[in-house]
């Protein structure tokens, strides 16, 4: 029999259960390449004594958990870090009621409604980088707009950045800007869909104020609230870039996350430590999966309401 | 705590509105119309402490035509060669993904498409140690390339989970009916599925054009230097050469800032469909 006719055949016998695999193919060597598996490798790292110059293998010394013995029982740094990710993580969330907010504020039909809805938008589009700038010279000690403000107000003028009580709250506030923006436009695509009829029928029943968004609204925008949590949490932990414009993690290195300890340990001019690093990426990464599984889990319930 | 609809409000509070809006947005932008105001004042101004004062001069040409005679340019035109790439290629790759996810039942899928959407959730710093080792490994530290590569690998999570939702949402009758036809698969792809996912391959470049812009944690992990790193990280050497020199700081960010601004005031429908996806069920 010919050969070719007998591939073909084959081919075709099984075309629909081949072509998702020879789609996947690209995406998912790449994906594992650069994603998956050097997750697992971080993993081997972090057992490891290692300054990341020859191979893990010939140069690293392994020293099992050591590292993170270390991190959890003996490093200060790590501790100030792990408290800053907590504040971060719990007042970021206040850029979902601010968005929410706003997009109430915003929801309605007058001329000129579009342009003021993409100029409040605006802060979510210009890069972090440029955010912190911004509020950086927002802060200013000596010719900054916020001492402008609280010297009119009547207070005596604010170091935001310099005091390391103050530096970590100061680069939240710069984070929440373009985060209530991202969470306001969720929320105005939500409002898209708020069913006018029960509104006017719950307001006609005398639903008013916060018990009317509480029973009538919010729960129509559940979805939206959603996705607003988990842009947020991810966001609040991965928060790097604002730390590393406005404060460089200090003073004194009040203002550290962990990413941002993770990154100096491990590339910066106080040597590299690839292996102590790569033992506070897992810390970091475990406390993600923590959200990562809750939100895999909710996807998952619905997949399995819409397929029946 | 729902406002009415604006028309059934009286007349006082719909002037109320009117006048609320502008002045609730010039208030939201302060920091950056502050910046922007700093961007056209003479050096002279900050020397003698006219920070919020009117400015003595205009002089937007020259400080702006500063900017222009630095390195800037170059680190614009490297965020280009970085973006536009990526742009492609996670598209290209997750048009892939999304349809084979979005179209076939066989054991695994949910597992990949959730194994996707994970990936990109993680944080970046698990990744570092390795992907900088891979990056050196193969010679392609500190070059666009490098980059490029990383980018498209990592943004493919999150186009996979965007595309296989908006495949999936397709009528389904469409794939069946080629089948009937005997239309080969690869072929149900490119001439049915494809010229359907064109709104959505438009709002997902918008939306990675701006994550790539933006990205600033692999720019200084996996580059250096002029030759290759983007303007989010060339904007801290500019800052340092110019430093307290603010009217050129200024100048610089807002030039920095304004590729994914034109892209977002230009595709904003695409842009803000592409964000909200899931928003609304």
């Amino acid at each position: 029999m010919n050969t070719t006719l007998v591939k073909q055949n084959w081919y075709k016998r099984n075309e629909i259960a081949i072509t998702p695999w020879l789609f996947l193919v690209p995406g998912l060597i790449m994906f594992a390449i650069y994603v998956v598996f050097p997750i697992f490798q971080s993993f081997r790292i972090s057992l490891f004594k290692w300054d990341g110059l020859g191979s893990l293998a010939t140069h690293g010394e392994y020293i099992g958990m050591a590292n993170y013995e270390k991190l959890l029982t003996r490093d200060r740094s790590f501790n100030i870090s792990l408290w800053n990710n907590l504040k971060w993580l719990v007042f970021y969330l206040a850029s979902i009621p601010a968005g929410l907010f706003i997009a109430l504020f915003l929801n309605q039909t007058v001329r000129g409604i579009r342009l003021y809805k993409s100029l409040f938008f605006f802060p979510f589009v210009i890069s972090q980088i440029v955010v912190g700038l911004v509020f950086t010279w927002f802060y200013d000690p000596q010719y900054g707009l916020f001492n402008g403000i609280i010297g009119f107000v009547g207070f005596k003028p604010l170091n935001v950045l310099g005091d390391p009580t103050l530096s970590t709250y100061g680069v939240i506030a710069a984070g929440l800007w373009p985060q209530t923006a991202y969470c306001m436009i969720l929320y105005l695509t939500g409002l898209n869909s708020v069913d006018p009829e029960q509104t006017e029928a719950a307001r006609l029943d005398g639903a008013k104020g916060i018990k009317m968004l509480w029973h009538v609204i919010l729960p129509q925008l559940r979805p939206a609230t959603f996705i607003a949590f988990v842009v947020t949490v991810i966001g609040s932990l991965r928060s790097f870039d604002l730390i590393s414009i406005m404060t460089n993690g200090g003073p004194f290195g009040s203002s550290r996350v962990l990413s941002f300890y993770m990154f100096e340990k491990s590339l910066s001019e106080y040597g590299f430590k690839m292996g102590y690093g790569a033992a506070i990426a897992v810390i970091l990464f475990l406390i993600m999966m923590v959200f990562i599984g809750y939100f895999l889990w909710r996807m998952y319930q619905d997949e399995k309401a819409t397929n029946g | 705590m729902f406002p009415k609809p604006i028309e059934k409000s009286s007349r006082t509070w719909q002037l109320g509105y009117q006048a609320l809006l502008p002045t609730v947005m010039l208030l939201w932008l302060a920091p950056l119309l502050a910046v922007a105001l700093f961007s056209i004042r003479p050096d002279s101004d900050f020397l003698v402490g006219n920070y919020w004062g009117w400015p003595s001069s205009f002089e937007m040409a020259k400080n702006y035509g500063m900017v222009f005679g630095s390195a800037m340019p170059r680190y614009i035109m490297n965020s280009f060669l970085i973006t536009m790439p990526t742009v492609i290629g996670a598209v290209a790759l997750s048009c892939m993904t999304g349809f084979a996810l979005g179209v076939y039942k066989f054991r695994g899928n949910l597992l990949i498409f959730f194994m996707f959407i994970a990936g990109n959730f993680v944080p970046f710093q698990i990744l570092m140690v390795p992907v900088r080792d891979l990056t050196l490994d193969i010679g392609l530290y500190n070059t666009k390339t490098g980059l490029v590569l990383f980018h498209i690998a990592f943004q493919t999570g999150f186009c996979t989970l965007f595309m296989r939702n908006f495949i999936k949402a397709l009528p389904y009758e469409l794939i069946e009916a080629a089948r009937v036809e005997g239309i080969a698969e690869w072929r149900i792809f490119w001439f049915v599925v494809l010229p359907l996912m064109k709104p959505a391959i438009a709002a997902l470049s918008v939306l990675i054009f701006t994550f790539i812009w933006n990205d600033y944690f692999w720019a200084i992990v996996l580059t250096q230097g002029e030759n290759a790193q983007p303007v989010t990280a060339g904007i801290t050497s500019f800052n340092a050469q110019f430093r307290a020199m603010y009217h050129l700081m200024s100048a610089g960010s807002i030039i920095a800032a304004l590729p994914p601004v034109l892209m977002f005031f230009l595709m904003q429908k695409h842009f803000i469909a592409g964000l909200t996806l899931g928003a609304v069920k």
